[in-house]
This record gives structure tokens, C-alpha cells and sequence, in this order.
């Protein structure tokens, strides 16, 4: 034996086509074996130019295009788009509306943490099972949106200035039920994967982003509140009268993948909370103000965010005195969450690689818009 | 030709082998020796693969796990298709032929074309050494555990050649995986059985059957942390899903199969399934004492003692892949390095010792019940002792997070806000 064995890195396109990517997404990874050395993001592969079509479109038209970005948290895309609407022409809703949108935002975030989890459990390699279990329930909540709304995924349900229908008589004993059911699912995940030392080992410790990591990259969600930083927008800066509700933030220990399953485990728990508190404090009166449907704000510019399920959630509008917006902006929280995942891949495996991914929850829809 | 015959009573279903000895019997009056010889290979091959294995691996291998899964993640698995979906596998298999077997152009198509058919024939092999009941066994070849291990490894070299092949870079990272694992896990899973070998003084799968029928109790009693380790190992060079590593299917797509489709994938997975069967079939037959349950088999037939443990086996590796996550593959080899193999060779040690001890006693009956007894102890003792010594604690991980009531900026832990 005179050499010794050469080896040297190969490129592994994980994506656009893997089972694990939640999309067409594809990480360009340089592999030493197993060893991830370094991995770069390709995207845009679902890129669909919302934004200059949306500059050509009432501002009412827009709401079903917000449906479309983040198609697993479609309520609160158009929560955040009408605040933004009603923030630049000054649109004050009504408390009933206020509060039925409260409701819709956290019904959302429950189905798209079940999601989150559900896939993360799978990305670590628990067959199917997670998922299937965090689907029943969101299906519970899917059917409410479908009796409300008319849709289940893409719901187009906020309108500028309120909601599009009144609630309908099944709607309570349909979120009450949901409401009983979610307690016992959590502790049922919770018992299934939180303490589970497979999955302990494969998520402690794997993709650990620091709070200076994280706030550098402007991240925000989950991702932020896993590396132990309490920032939440319905607390930092609320809105829809998230001030009158009794929550806490969870956050994180060491910023791990395992810290932000939990963060997301315990949201939930909050979002159960928030429910029953806007179920319980229901106001009557008028659920929408009525608004011209060729709405032209007057001349000027607003931003408006809320706490999105993967974070920060901002719209962006310029008016010209048109029945258009001048210019349409999405903050979104998925694309601006992805831009940590370098750091959180290199130096790890394969196999942890996919997990940071999964953690992250991202939604392609989102992120090439 | 009398070593045939074994009773005259052919009709007697306690012992299916009553039955072929009569018919070879027959035979052996009219017919050659030579003829008769192949006749008994062909009379176990049919009775033993085609009326048990390959049912076992169609209805409880892929419609009773498929069916039991769907149950385990709240929905109800396959039922459309005959009867409660019973003939779900029948159709599956017959899309999978109609299928077209594509092959990648860079692909070393000889390799891949053969790696399918050799990883089905150890399967095929493997069965002819497990006794179904007292004479039915079609080799009782005296060293069959040998035989069984050595030909229960021979699918990984199929493995490495569907993953070399194919000229995929997730297959090669199956197969390099699958290759480093049964490197791995192979001496630990030797060690463990050479514990049960130590404790009957056997080599021999029918003897062994016999040991636990003689002393009334299984190896299992008095071999639990060998039990616990051989299943272990048994579920990583097999592929199941806790330690499915070398097919991880969110990691790899799907390890050495990605670039498989129609009956070629269709072999792998059908042959995975009765691996997996032969290994019930084996840990019964080692560790729970085949065909034997404490003088019932006197009543029910042995072989159906026997169908029912191995079942029972099956559903456990049924259970770990409905229920729990992977792990990493450099978490595996540590696994097997730092835990199972240390612990393989207490075992030994203990029972080596236990042997020596008992041969003094000239065998008594009542000593290995005791042996049990302290083994039971003893094993749960070594693996938390042997579990700290390695420098895992049982840390209390939080499973809840922190709550804070106002936003702001980082709370380091520890920290009350």
C-alpha cells in the first residue's frame, strides 16, 4: 500500500424534487461524506411575480393573491394585508370583527403548527405517524374555515374593514369542540416526541442559532423565540386588540431544533388560551364597516405586521390616490428565516440538515411568492 | 429408509412431518434414492416458503403491517380491495410487474439487473433451517445457527450493489451506509447469540428447541439483555425504521432503492419483509423456544405455537416503525461501539461463568431458574450501570418551555423574567 485513499467532496442537490425540501426548494450541498461543508439555497423555483400583479389589481382583488403566498396560514396572510389596507386609509373595524379575526388568526396558527410539527416529526425520521395523528386535528379546524368561509386552504375570508360573512350558528360548538380536543393532542405529542430519546438525540443540539445569530439575521417566529428571545408582534406592537388577552410567549433554552418544536408545541397552548378568551368575550354589533369597493387611500405609505405562524408577517403598500396599490411589498417570515440556514447546516450531516430544514418550517409558496 | 419415518400415523397435524415421511415413504419403494432425496427438498421448500413464508409476507407482512401502521396513525390502511382489503398485496404486486423496470442510462445495468435476485435467494434460504415443529425441519444440519447467520448477511452485498449501480449519489449514501452499519452491529449481534449458545450447549436450532423443552423455560428468561441487544441489531442490518438509515426515506429519498421501480423495487421490498420474518422466525426459535409452550404443544400443534410467536415478534418490528423516530447514522455506530457491544460481552462473561457453575452442579434443574432470576437483575443493573459509566445521565430535558409574559429582548437561561 504505497497511497492513501483520495476522497474529496461531491455536490448533493437536495431538491427541488425530495421528500423532504416541503416544496421545490433545493439546498446546493458540498458533502464530505456525510459532512455537510457547505450548502447554498436555491429558490424561486414557484415564483409567481405576486407583487407586480398586485400593482395592477384593486385592493379588494389583492386579498385572494395574499391567500396564495402562504398557503398553510391563509388567514392570516389577509389579516396582515387588510391591516395594512386599513392602516393606509385609515379604516377603523368593529370590535366584533376585531375579534372574530382574533379567532380565524389563531385558528390558523393552531392548523399550521399541527403542520409544522406533524412534518418536522417526519423529517426526523418518525414514519408518518406525527403527522397523520397532527392532521386529524387540523382537520377539525379546516372544517370550521370551510363552514365560515366557504374554503378550507386558501379561505380569502378578511375583507378591508372587517370579515366577509357574519359567523354562522354552527360555528361555536365547532370551535368549542376543537378547543376541548387540543389539549389532550398536545400531551399526546408532547408524550409521543418530546420525550422521546431518539428524538432528543436527533434534534438536541442540531442547528443551534444563538440570539445574536438570530437577531442579525432578522429572523422572527419560532425561529427567534427557540433561541430564547421574547419578542412576539401581538405583544411588541398588537393589533386586532390583542392587548386585552391573557398569553404568554414561550421561548427557548439553547436555540436548537428541539427548543423551537417545543416553542411551537407550547403556542399552541397559548392559542387554545386566546380562543377561549375571544370565544367567551364575543362582542355583538356589526362584523365589517362597510368600504367603496374601488378604495383609494389617499396618497401616502404603510407597513403593517402581525405574528404570522412563522413569525413576522408584513405588508407593504404605496398609494398613489389609485384604485391599485403603487407598490405591494410582503415581509416574509419564511424567506427571511431561511437566511440562517447556511449557518445552521455547515458542519453538520445529512441527516441533521434535513432536521434544521424541517425546524425551520418553511413554505415555498412564501418564500419565491 | 427408516430415519423418515417417524410415526405411522400420517394423519396425526400435530407434526406435519408425519405427513411428508409417509409420502416419502411411499415414494422411497418405487422411486431411487436420489429422486426421493430432491422430492424431500421440494416437498419442504413448497410447504415451508410457498404455503407459509410467502402468505406471511403478503397478508401479515405487507397488508397486516400496512393495515396495523394505518391503525397506529388513525386511519384505516388498506380495505378496498377483497374482503377488509385482504387482496391489497395480490394487486399491488400485480401493478408492480406491469410496471416498467426503468434503468438509469448511467447505470451499470448487469449489477443492477442481478443485485434484485440475489437479494431475494438468502431469503429463500434462510427458512430451511428453522424447525416448524419437532420434525419439521427440511435441513437439521447441526450447525444451523452458524448457517443462518452467514446467510442472513449475504443481502447486504445485493444492497451495495443496487446502491453502487444505480450511479446515484443517494443510493451510493445508502449503500456506503448500509455497508459501515452491518459492519457495525454484525459483532454484536454474534456475541449476543453466542450467550444463548454458551447457556444450551447447542449449535443447533432444533437443539436449542429441545433445551428449552427439557428444562421447561426459555432463553429468554435467562438471556433478556441478549434478547434486547439481537433485536436491536437484528432492526439496524435489516433496515427498520428506527434505524432505517441506509433507505432513510426524509434524508435519502429512498438510500439504494431511489433509482429501483416496478417488480425490481418490488423484490427489495417484498424480500425486506421477509427478512424481517425470517428474523421472527429465528428469535422464536433461539430465544422463546420454537415450537415448544410448556408441554401445550402435546395439544396444539407445534408449528401453530410456532406461526404465533413469530407473528407476535413480527408485530413488535411492526410497532417500532409506526412509533419512533431515526437516528443518525454516527449516533448508530456510537450505539453499537459504546453500548452493544460491551454489553454483549458481560453477557457472555456472566454466562459463561453461570455455564461453569452449573456443569459443577451436574446440571441441576432448579439452578437455571435461579440463573434467571438473577440475570433478570442483573441485566437492568449492567445496562444503568454501563449506561453511566458511558456518561449518559438521564438529564431531565424540558420538555416545556420558558414563559415569559412581556416582550422584549434575549433572557438568558436561568433567568426569571
Amino acid at each position: 500500500m504505497s497511497g492513501v485513499i483520495k476522497s474529496e467532496p461531491f455536490v448533493i442537490n437536495i431538491g427541488p424534487q425530495h421528500p423532504s425540501t416541503h416544496g421545490v426548494f433545493r439546498i446546493k450541498a458540498t458533502v464530505d461524506g456525510e459532512k455537510v461543508i457547505d450548502a447554498e439555497m436555491v429558490m424561486g423555483y414557484l415564483h409567481r411575480s405576486m407583487e407586480k400583479l398586485a400593482e395592477e389589481r384593486t385592493y379588494t382583488q389583492n386579498i385572494p393573491f395574499t391567500d396564495r403566498t402562504d398557503y398553510l396560514s391563509s388567514m392570516s396572510n389577509n389579516l396582515g394585508y387588510c391591516l395594512a389596507v386599513e392602516k393606509l386609509a385609515g379604516i377603523e373595524v368593529p370590535p366584533r370583527g376585531n375579534a372574530i379575526r382574533v379567532i380565524m388568526a389563531e385558528l390558523q396558527r393552531l392548523a399550521s403548527h399541527c403542520m409544522a410539527v406533524g412534518a418536522f416529526a417526519n423529517d426526523t425520521g418518525a414514519w408518518q405517524t406525527p403527522v397523520m395523528w397532527a392532521f386529524r386535528e387540523r382537520e377539525k379546524i379546516l372544517d370550521i374555515f370551510e363552514v365560515t368561509s366557504g374554503a378550507r386552504l386558501t379561505c380569502n375570508y378578511m375583507r378591508i374593514g372587517g370579515v366577509a360573512f357574519d359567523l354562522r350558528p354552527e360555528f361555536e360548538p365547532m370551535v368549542r369542540r376543537v378547543l376541548r380536543d387540543f389539549p389532550p393532542f398536545i400531551d399526546e405529542m408532547e408524550g409521543l416526541l418530546s420525550g422521546n430519546e431518539i428524538f432528543i438525540a436527533r434534534t438536541k443540539g442540531v442547528g443551534v442559532l444563538t440570539p445574536e445569530m438570530a437577531t442579525n439575521a432578522s429572523l422572527s417566529g419560532p425561529m427567534l423565540r427557540g433561541s430564547g428571545i421574547a419578542w412576539d408582534i401581538r405583544k411588541a406592537d398588537p393589533y386586532c386588540g390583542y392587548e386585552q388577552y391573557d398569553f404568554d410567549i414561550p421561548i427557548g433554552y439553547n436555540g436548537d431544533s428541539y427548543d423551537r418544536f417545543i416553542v411551537r408545541l407550547e403556542e399552541m397552548r397559548q392559542s387554545v388560551r386566546i380562543i377561549q378568551q375571544a370565544l367567551d368575550g364575543l362582542p355583538g354589533g356589526p362584523f365589517r364597516t362597510e368600504v367603496p369597493l374601488a378604495l383609494r387611500p389617499p396618497k401616502g405609505e404603510a407597513y403593517a405586521r402581525i405574528e404570522s405562524p412563522r413569525g413576522e408577517l408584513g405588508y407593504y403598500l404605496v398609494s398613489d390616490e389609485g384604485p391599485s396599490p403603487y407598490r405591494f411589498h410582503i415581509r416574509p417570515p419564511s424567506f427571511i428565516n431561511l437566511s440562517a440556514l447556511k449557518e445552521m447546516t455547515v458542519g453538520g450531516t445529512v441527516a441533521d440538515a434535513i432536521v434544521v430544514l424541517g425546524s425551520i418550517d418553511i413554505v415555498v409558496g412564501e418564500i419565491d411568492r | 429408509m427408516t430415519p423418515f419415518l417417524t410415526s405411522d400415523r400420517w394423519y396425526d397435524i400435530r407434526d406435519l412431518g408425519n405427513l411428508s415421511s409417509a409420502i416419502l415413504e411411499a415414494l422411497d419403494k418405487v422411486l431411487p434414492f436420489e429422486v426421493v432425496y430432491i422430492l424431500a427438498a421440494v416437498i419442504g421448500f413448497v410447504a415451508s416458503f410457498l404455503l407459509f413464508v410467502l402468505p406471511s409476507q403478503l397478508f401479515v407482512g405487507v397488508y397486516g403491517e400496512r393495515r396495523l401502521i394505518g391503525r397506529m396513525q388513525s386511519r384505516l390502511g388498506p380495505n378496498r380491495v377483497g374482503p377488509f382489503g385482504l387482496l391489497q398485496p395480490i394487486a399491488d404486486a400485480i401493478k408492480l410487474i406491469q410496471k416498467e423496470a426503468l434503468t438509469p442510462t448511467q447505470a451499470d445495468r448487469a449489477v443492477m439487473y442481478v443485485a434484485p435476485i440475489l437479494f431475494v435467494m438468502p431469503a429463500v434460504l434462510l427458512w430451511a433451517v428453522i424447525p416448524f415443529g419437532e420434525h419439521m425441519v427440511i435441513a437439521d444440519i447441526p450447525v444451523s445457527l452458524m448457517y443462518f447467520l452467514a446467510v442472513s448477511s449475504l443481502p447486504v452485498i445485493a444492497t451495495f450493489m443496487a446502491g453502487w449501480s444505480a450511479n446515484n449519489k443517494y443510493s451510493l449514501f445508502g449503500a456506503m451506509r448500509i455497508v459501515s452499519m452491518v459492519i457495525s452491529y454484525e459483532s454484536p449481534l454474534v456475541l449476543t447469540l453466542l450467550g444463548a449458545v454458551v447457556l444450551t450447549g447447542t449449535i443447533s436450532l432444533s437443539g436449542m428447541v429441545a433445551w428449552a423443552d427439557e428444562f421447561n423455560i426459555w432463553v429468554v428468561f435467562v438471556q433478556p439483555l441478549a434478547l434486547v441487544i439481537y433485536f436491536i441489531c437484528v432492526s439496524a442490518e435489516l433496515n427498520r425504521t428506527p434505524v432505517d438509515i441506509a433507505e432513510a426515506e426524509s434524508e435519502i429519498v429512498a438510500g439504494y432503492l431511489t433509482e429501483y421501480s416496478g417488480m425490481k423495487w418490488g423484490l427489495f421490498y417484498g424480500m425486506d419483509i421477509g427478512y424481517a420474518l425470517a428474523a421472527s422466525g429465528f428469535i422464536t426459535t433461539v430465544f422463546l423456544g420454537g415450537w415448544t409452550f410448556f408441554g401445550l404443544e402435546a395439544w396444539i400443534p407445534g408449528w401453530l405455537i410456532f406461526i404465533a410467536k413469530t407473528y407476535l415478534i413480527y408485530f413488535l418490528f411492526i410497532w417500532t416503525r409506526g412509533t419512533l423516530p431515526r437516528l443518525r447514522a454516527d449516533q448508530l455506530m456510537a450505539f453499537a461501539w459504546k453500548f452493544l457491544l460491551p454489553l454483549g460481552v458481560f453477557n457472555l462473561l456472566i454466562v459463561s461463568t453461570e455455564r461453569m457453575l452449573w456443569f459443577e452442579q451436574d446440571y441441576a434443574k432448579g439452578l437455571v431458574y435461579v440463573f434467571a432470576a438473577v440475570n433478570i437483575a442483573l441485566s437492568a443493573v449492567l445496562v444503568y450501570v454501563w449506561a453511566r459509566f458511558n456518561g449518559y445521565r438521564p438529564e431531565r430535558t424540558p420538555t416545556r418551555p420558558r414563559l415569559v409574559k412581556q416582550a422584549g429582548g434575549y433572557i438568558p437561561v436561568g433567568e426569571r423574567s
